[in-house]
């Protein structure tokens, strides 16, 4: 099996700050990757990187793409690499205020994808958004309610409806529990859990929330200080720490 | 006269503007910034389409102004005057007579030929502006042809009022790729933009011109199973009686009088007159 992603010396350079250096990795189809650390860790300064939001300063990032296979994302045309993004890639931001139009109602914003890739009948597009309202649960009838009407769980889950609406491959997310309490944050991640396994996405998912990476990541890259300090499957990197920095940060989770 | 150049504008700005709008029609739909000029009216009152007209203007021209559709009201008086002032063009109120017709929210119902020329007054040339706030993403969207955004608008209005209820200011796309804002014209005038004559718009505090050159294809944008709809008051003129032309409605009284008559006056009046 040909990798989906292929990121290969990833640096980004604050002035003389090192957001991150030097990161490699391959993502297969199917597979969810935890990216942790703490604070200022370049996790985000990563996730930018790879979802084209930033432009890396050394480094290539391949994707597989439908029409012409592998394609490196950095040097592709600005074009090209917006409709990679509103059609094979999705991204969750930590603030469902940021990935939401919050004067559009729900149907609109899941709808607007579909119509960015050309959907022009109004009936299907709207059945659609329904559909996708009911399988993030969000109750059918709030369709036509704006996101501000909404609770920061469903705001949240109305974003990742809005983004996996177009059948996107891989899902970039930045802390998409953040912020939410526990019994939300557990109902959220089961919902992503069940729709990643459903619809085969691959996804890259950054946290400082080990039990996240724990219950969706097959794999996990530990950062700290702009440079990855171990990688390795989720169990084996929580379960058998062998960097001290991993070490510490496993050890920190208070246990109830 | 003596006391302005022809037309207000100096002859340097004349020339900047002409070179916006020829820039204008050959990228027919495209918002072309110039360097906006303050006029001697507030912003708002058509500083835009003013700029647009001096800079077209000939001294051999005959100027006709409407808002609204009517030739009487205060905007159009106010700017036919100006420009009898300043450039001495003779004025007219018959659509058939002027070579240049400067116009706010209205497209005459008389059917323009090849040899006039339209000036709309724009206040907001930007389509996309209130869904997207920000310049430089409304500029990119428009270089890669990223419209979706426009039919989110639309579906807003379905899920909102059971049909498209946008009336005015309705989106159209242009020869298949820009899409522009056609200034504040009911959509029942959408159709007639693919005209005979010389389409320019001018948004004098926005500073932008666009333009469309005759016979350009203009479609206004809608759902397959919504389809635009030129729509106007399900009425007759009641002065005139004409069922073909954009109506006002207007209360006469306080006791819920109303009637409805055309928003064009020339035609309304060309009318009464073939039928006395």
């Amino acid at each position: 099996m040909s990798p989906l992603l292929q990121a290969t010396d990833i640096s980004k350079f604050y002035g003389s700050r090192v957001g991150c250096q030097n990161v490699s990795f391959d993502l297969y189809p199917g597979e969810v990757m935890g990216i942790v650390g703490e604070s200022g860790s370049g996790k985000t300064t990563l996730l930018n990187c790879l979802a084209g939001h930033l432009k890396p300063d050394t480094g290539a990032v391949l994707f597989d793409t439908r029409a012409d296979g592998m394609q490196d994302t950095v040097k592709m045309s600005e074009p090209a690499r917006r409709m990679l993004s509103r059609t094979d890639w999705a991204f969750v931001h930590q603030h469902a205020r940021d990935g939401l139009r919050m004067g559009v109602s729900a149907g609109g914003n899941v709808g607007e994808r579909l119509m960015a890739v050309g959907a022009r009948n109004y009936g299907q597009i709207r059945a659609k958004a329904t559909d996708w309202l009911d399988r993030v649960e969000i109750q059918v009838d709030r369709i036509d309610d704006r996101p501000a009407a909404f609770s920061g769980g469903m705001q949240q889950r109305l974003q990742i409806a809005r983004n996996l609406v177009t059948g996107p491959r891989l899902v970039f997310m930045d802390e998409p529990t953040g912020g939410l309490d526990v019994s939300v944050q557990a109902r959220l991640l089961d919902l992503l859990r069940g729709l990643v396994r459903e619809m085969e996405l691959s996804a890259i998912i950054v946290t400082h929330d080990l039990a996240v990476v724990r219950l969706l990541a097959d794999r996990l890259m530990v950062m700290k200080d702009g440079h990855v300090v171990e990688a390795g499957l989720t169990d084996q990197v929580l379960d058998d720490p062998q960097h001290g920095y991993t070490q510490l940060l496993v050890s920190s989770v208070l246990q109830v | 006269m003596n006391e302005y150049n022809f037309a207000y504008l100096d002859e340097q700005t004349k020339r900047m503007i002409r070179r916006a709008i020829l820039k204008g029609l050959a990228i027919p739909g495209y918002q072309v910034p110039f360097a906006s000029r303050e006029m001697p009216m507030p912003y708002g009152w058509g500083t835009g389409g003013v700029q647009v007209s001096a800079a077209v203007l000939t001294p051999e021209d005959t100027f006709k102004v409407i808002d609204q559709g009517a030739d009487d009201t205060t905007n159009a008086v106010s700017i036919r005057k100006f420009f009898e002032k300043t450039a001495n063009v003779a004025v007219t109120e018959e659509t058939g007579e002027a070579s240049v017709i400067q116009t706010r929210h209205r497209i005459p119902e008389q059917v323009l030929t090849e040899d006039q020329i339209l000036v709309y007054q724009v206040p907001i040339p930007e389509p996309l502006r209130f869904l997207e706030p920000s310049e430089v993403e409304t500029r990119k969207m428009h270089a890669l042809e990223e419209y979706g955004l426009m039919h989110v608008k639309l579906y807003e209005d379905i899920s909102q009022h059971g049909a498209i209820a946008t009336a005015y200011a309705y989106p159209v796309k242009i020869e298949g790729r820009y899409v522009m804002d056609p200034s504040p014209i009911p959509k029942f005038d959408n159709p007639k933009m693919e005209m005979a004559a010389i389409q320019l718009f001018g948004a004098g505090r926005e500073q932008r011109i666009y333009a469309l050159p005759p016979y350009t294809k203009v479609v206004s944008l809608d759902f397959e199973d919504f389809p635009f709809e030129a729509s106007k008051a399900d009425q007759v003129c009641g002065v005139c009686g004409a069922e073909d032309s954009y109506l006002d409605e207007l209360i006469t009284d306080d006791e819920g009088g109303r009637m409805f008559v055309c928003s064009d006056t020339d035609y309304c009046r060309t009318r009464q007159g073939n039928i006395t």
